[in-house]
């Protein structure tokens, strides 16, 4: 009998350490959250569950809170390493041609036919203003206008807007570059526009003849 | 009949960017206004009424026993409680989720099979219809989620790092577009999800018509197409991603009057 007492006594005891371990640390709900991002979501058209698997820095801005001084600049370093400079420098395009990039919102979603650049638009409008023209523009990036007007470009050959032109070329390309957990795409990086479209999107930004200049 | 108010509220929504002073979230509080009596919405939730009355599926039963979380039948109340932990299905549920788990246990239909049933095809509609009534008895309430059982926080937590996690093509994570105050979208005015983003705001919203395309869209809908644009692959029905999204919301929503079925852009 005072066998029984201790046994019912010791798995009651049991169960409370249990339920006091059930409690998950911070790195326990991590990997959680992580089996439930690969456990919910299932291909369809183009949109694989590949797009799941994150690289560093995706990972290290997945919270509310900035990755390390360390992490942060490993990844502004990475993405600079692997920058692609347009080829034979020919950093500028046709202003007209990228202000129908930054007009369209298409491209890479699950409903979209193809994963193509060719298909794909900029998404500039959703988050910037840009010409003043166009007055449904988004808040998330800041305003554009006058981008190049602003920052002194009149003739982007000139060596003197070298920087701003080689910039803007790495900001379009791989946006961590500069910031680690920017909000902004890295539209050359990730293939989602190609170079002859990030010229054109330079030029909308750059040309002095661009509308956003004026 | 739904048509002709969807063609009516399109051209004031038209007329309401033509004054781009106006902001978009004072015009919708306008049609909203206008459109009292007439919210497309109220035709879903008759249509729920009568789907939750109905002796239906192979145990030719209805849906009035089914537990909400507020003990078998009660509808009020409900909405503004859920996601939550149900004892019977030993998981953390939204009310879509509920509501295929009531259909399933009660009425004997096949819970798998709507899950996989796209929105808008047969029993998805009526779980669009069952959702938007029992929303629309919470109507007025303030949202109010349990976090007293250990799966509710930790649906919270989990949500939380979903909120959170970026990756696709683009880099978006639902903080990306949510994750702050006062920010847009185009003209689109985007809610700060991390808090209570005020009264039949976000979370406290939905479901809604949809004017653009004439649609009534639930939670599961309304996320779904939110992955879609974050450029991230297909979210599965009532998949825990969604439910523990849910929750996150819903928590922060705290203190938020719920005005679902409410009617959007």
């Amino acid at each position: 009998m005072h066998t029984t007492r201790f046994v019912f006594a010791a798995s009651a005891a049991a169960l409370l350490l249990a339920g006091c371990a059930s409690a998950p640390t911070p790195a326990e709900l991590d990997a959680q959250a992580r089996q439930m991002m690969k456990a919910s979501f299932r291909d369809q058209g183009i949109a694989k569950t590949d797009r799941l698997n994150q690289d560093l820095g995706q990972q290290a801005c997945s919270t509310d809170k900035p990755p390390s001084d360390e992490v942060a600049s490993q990844i502004m370093s990475q993405a600079l390493s692997a920058m692609k400079w347009p080829t034979g420098g020919q950093y500028i395009g046709d202003w007209r041609e990228g202000e129908k990039l930054a007009q369209s919102g298409r491209g890479m979603t699950w409903s979209d036919p193809s994963d193509a650049a060719k298909d794909n638009g900029g998404n500039c409008y959703n988050c910037h203003q840009i010409d003043k023209k166009e007055v449904s523009y988004g808040t998330i990036g800041p305003s554009l206008w006058n981008y190049g007007k602003l920052r002194g470009v009149n003739d982007v050959a000139a060596p003197v807007s070298a920087p701003i032109v080689q910039y803007t070329w790495g900001k379009l390309w791989n946006s961590k570059a500069y910031a680690a957990c920017s909000n902004m795409p890295r539209f050359g990086h990730m293939k989602v526009l190609d170079e002859q479209q990030i010229r054109h999107l330079m030029a909308l930004l750059l040309d002095p003849k661009s509308p956003v200049n004026q | 009949m739904q048509k002709t108010t969807a063609v009516g509220v399109a051209a004031l929504l038209l007329c309401g960017l033509a004054q781009a002073q106006k902001s978009t979230a004072e015009g919708i509080a306008e049609y909203r206004k206008m459109l009292e009596d007439g919210n497309p919405a109220d035709l879903f939730e008759a249509q729920g009424e009568e789907l939750w009355k109905k002796k239906r599926g192979p145990k030719n039963a209805s849906l009035e026993r089914c537990d909400l979380g507020q003990g078998p039948g009660v509808v009020k109340g409900a909405f503004v409680t859920l996601p939550r932990y149900f004892a019977d299905t030993g998981k953390v549920q939204d009310l879509e989720s509920r509501l295929v788990s009531c259909m399933e246990m009660l009425q004997g239909l096949d819970g798998a099979e709507i899950a996989k049933t796209p929105f808008g095809r047969g029993e998805q509609n009526n779980i669009t219809a069952l959702a938007t009534y029992v929303a629309a008895a919470s109507r007025g309430l303030k949202f109010n989620l349990p976090q007293g059982h250990a799966e509710e926080r930790r649906s919270y937590e989990i949500g939380k790092r979903a909120f959170y996690f970026r990756g696709g093509s683009h880099d978006f994570s639902c903080a990306s577009c949510h994750g702050v105050d006062g920010q847009r979208v185009r003209l689109q005015d985007l809610p700060n999800l991390t808090k209570n983003p005020g009264d039949g705001v976000g979370f406290a919203a939905w479901p809604a018509y949809r004017v653009s395309n004439g649609q009534m869209w639930g939670m599961q809908l309304r996320l779904n197409d939110c992955f879609r644009q974050q450029r991230f692959p297909y979210p599965g029905f009532g998949s825990e991603v969604t439910v523990a999204l849910a929750t996150y919301m819903g928590v922060n929503a705290k203190g938020a009057e719920s005005i679902a079925p409410s009617i959007k852009r």
